[in-house]
């Protein structure tokens, strides 16, 4: 858990009451939390308990069921590795390999000026780009090793 | 519309991300400088099934299809094909560095697919609700609400032969039988958008490229089986597709095509949609209705099925996106045109994501029937680097409809050659 306490955002606020008569608003709220703060804090987590009804237990079972939500905070940008079938036939394994050399950190960790994470994940369906590698958001394709010195030298240089 | 030419640019995800964006804005910007946007009409259109080779360029009326198009391109284009009528030879796409092909039509890669699926990807505006019903959309809930009772919708959906392309392959027409069938009251039309199967973006594609057929299909279905809200649940990590559904959703608003008493018929549907949070399993139907309504997704044993017991225990029809975007199409051209399409027991097309080491990947669609070797070979241009073909392997999720004459290659989709 992160030390800093998260405070609840007006918009966030407000999303959870337009979601709050609608069954099954659960997930899609979560979404929403961790759109705002990049992870699930615990403080945020208790006020939607109480505000959507649900006991703080069904919440960490749910966000500990979906990999999507995390109960960290993650890097300011998140390397997610393409993993799935045709990223792996055509590299996507060393590239994974050297984007944790290059950073020095394993999967699922951030390093310790908080700027990266470097994540696994399944197929992105644009494996035409094979081997792909996405950034907040943003695709890129058709990488090789030598390319990945590149990627994380743009993003540092954004700060 | 007086345009004498039309420019379409793939704004699918794979495009876009290949710089499909950045040539959208420099041919709206020359256009304009050069005062030809009266006369040419610049369209940002879905995955145009060579995602390999993008961002593509395609001009019409002649089909010139261009490959790999940068921004610095753009001035050329306008000002050789554009203004002088010639074809941009060093832009087209050239398998063996011979002969240069210019047509899309002449391209191998298109020639034996078979368009129904995605018979709007490519061609509309995504983003446009006219570009859709320029294309007979919305024509065929037209027909449903005025001219046919849920009973004829099932039945003609049963004698098309359509099967679930969500991998069961299930007959649609039957489940939708089996939900019409429950008593009266609350009832659901869910939409399968979880795609989850490593290498495949069918669904992905099909929603960005073309999502009023979606909705169209659901609204038809929830009309079939009495059922007035539907959902679709889709991938968090399809961030494109999900705001083409929903300015989709929007505009289907507006045209009183979504929501209350559609077209003055007095039949109300409306769609929300649920986004999928990262459990591969939630593609498998009962996990899905476990996430939609907020729960861990976990699957549970069947029956009760969900036509009977589905979304907060009411009878809820689930269908994948493939499978929907075929119903359209069949109310408007009938049961006996599509079921005369593909072989004795699987009517229709299947639409593949061929990745791997082929020469063309991309996104294709190919009758029922179609063998392995013709969609590799043919369609995929064979292995990369003259190799011999070694193996290849079949999703999950898509149904046994190819065939081969080796057997070993039985199942295919993402493939491996030796190397
Ligand atoms: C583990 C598992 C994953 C599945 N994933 C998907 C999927 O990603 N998309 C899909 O449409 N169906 C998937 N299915 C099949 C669905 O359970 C269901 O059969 C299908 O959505 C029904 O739609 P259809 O009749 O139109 O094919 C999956 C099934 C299993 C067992
Ligand atoms: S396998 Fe990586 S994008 Fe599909
Ligand atoms: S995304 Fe452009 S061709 Fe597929």
């Amino acid at each position: 858990m992160s030390e800093k306490t998260e405070q609840m955002t007006p918009e966030l606020k407000a999303f959870i009451e337009e979601w709050k008569g609608k069954p099954g608003n659960l997930i899609m709220v979560l979404h929403k939390v961790q759109q705002t703060y990049g992870y699930i804090p615990r403080e945020i987590a208790i006020e939607i308990s109480s505000l959507l009804d649900v006991p703080l237990a069904k919440i960490y079972g749910v966000v500990t069921f979906y990999n999507f939500f995390k109960l960290q905070k993650a890097g300011k940008y998140i390397i997610q590795v393409c993993l799935g079938t045709a990223c792996y036939l055509r590299g996507g394994d060393d590239l994974m390999k050297e984007f944790e050399r290059q950073l020095g950190v394993g999967v699922n960790a951030t390093t310790p000026d908080g700027l990266f994470s470097v994540e696994a994940v399944r197929c992105l369906g644009c494996c035409g780009l094979a081997p792909v590698v996405v950034v907040n958001g943003e695709v890129h394709g058709k990488l090789a090793t030598k390319d990945v010195a590149g990627i994380i030298e743009k993003y540092r240089k954004l700060g | 519309m007086a345009y004498q030419s039309y420019v379409l640019v793939c704004g699918g995800t794979a495009c876009c991300s290949s710089g499909g964006d950045k040539v959208v804005a420099e041919f709206k910007r020359i256009l304009a400088e050069q005062k030809l946007d009266e006369t040419v009409q610049v369209v940002t259109t879905g995955c145009l099934g060579f995602c390999e080779q993008g961002p593509i360029v395609k001009i019409l009326p002649q089909g010139t299809f261009y490959v790999q198009v940068k921004p610095e391109d753009v001035k050329e284009i306008v000002a050789e094909h554009l203004v002088k009528g010639r074809v941009v030879q060093r832009l087209c796409y050239d398998p063996e560095q011979a002969k240069k092909l210019v047509a899309e039509a002449n391209i191998p890669f298109y020639q034996k697919q078979y368009r129904i699926v995605l018979r709007n990807c490519g061609v509309i505006d995504p983003e446009k609700i006219e570009d859709y019903i320029a294309r007979d959309g919305y024509k065929a809930i037209e027909k449903v609400l005025f001219e046919m009772t849920p009973e004829q919708v099932v039945e003609e959906i049963l004698k098309s032969g359509l099967r679930g392309r969500g991998g069961a392959g299930f007959p649609t027409g039957m489940k939708w039988k089996f939900a019409m069938q429950q008593p009266k009251g609350q009832k659901y039309m869910v939409c399968n958008a979880d795609e989850g199967d490593p290498g495949a973006y069918m669904d992905r594609s099909t929603l960005e490229g073309d999502p009023h057929s979606v909705l169209e299909a659901m609204t038809i279905a929830g009309y079939a089986i009495g059922a007035s809200k539907g959902f679709i649940y889709i991938r968090a990590e399809y961030p494109l597709a999900i705001r083409r559904l929903e300015v989709a959703i929007e505009q289907a608003h507006d045209l009183g095509l979504l929501g209350k008493d559609i077209l003055g018929s007095g039949f109300d549907f409306d769609i929300e949609l649920r986004f999928g949070a990262g459990a591969f399993v939630c593609g498998e139907e009962t996990a899905l209705l476990q996430s939609i309504e907020g729960n861990r997704g976990m699957p549970r044993p069947r029956p009760p099925f969900p036509a009977v017991k589905g979304l907060w225990g009411r009878p809820t029809v689930i269908n994948n996106v493939e499978t929907l975007a075929n119903i359209p199409v069949i109310i408007n051209k009938g049961a006996d045109w599509f079921n005369k399409i593909g072989t004795a027991t699987t009517k229709g097309t299947k639409v593949f994501a061929l990745t791997g080491k082929v020469n063309n990947s991309g996104l294709i669609e190919v009758p029922m029937g179609t063998t392995l070797r013709e969609i590799i070979f043919d369609i995929g241009g064979g292995i990369r680097g003259g190799h011999q073909f070694k193996a290849a392997q079949t999703g999950g999720s898509t149904p046994r409809s190819t065939t081969s004459r080796s057997p070993r290659s039985a199942r295919s989709w993402a493939l491996a050659a030796s190397s």
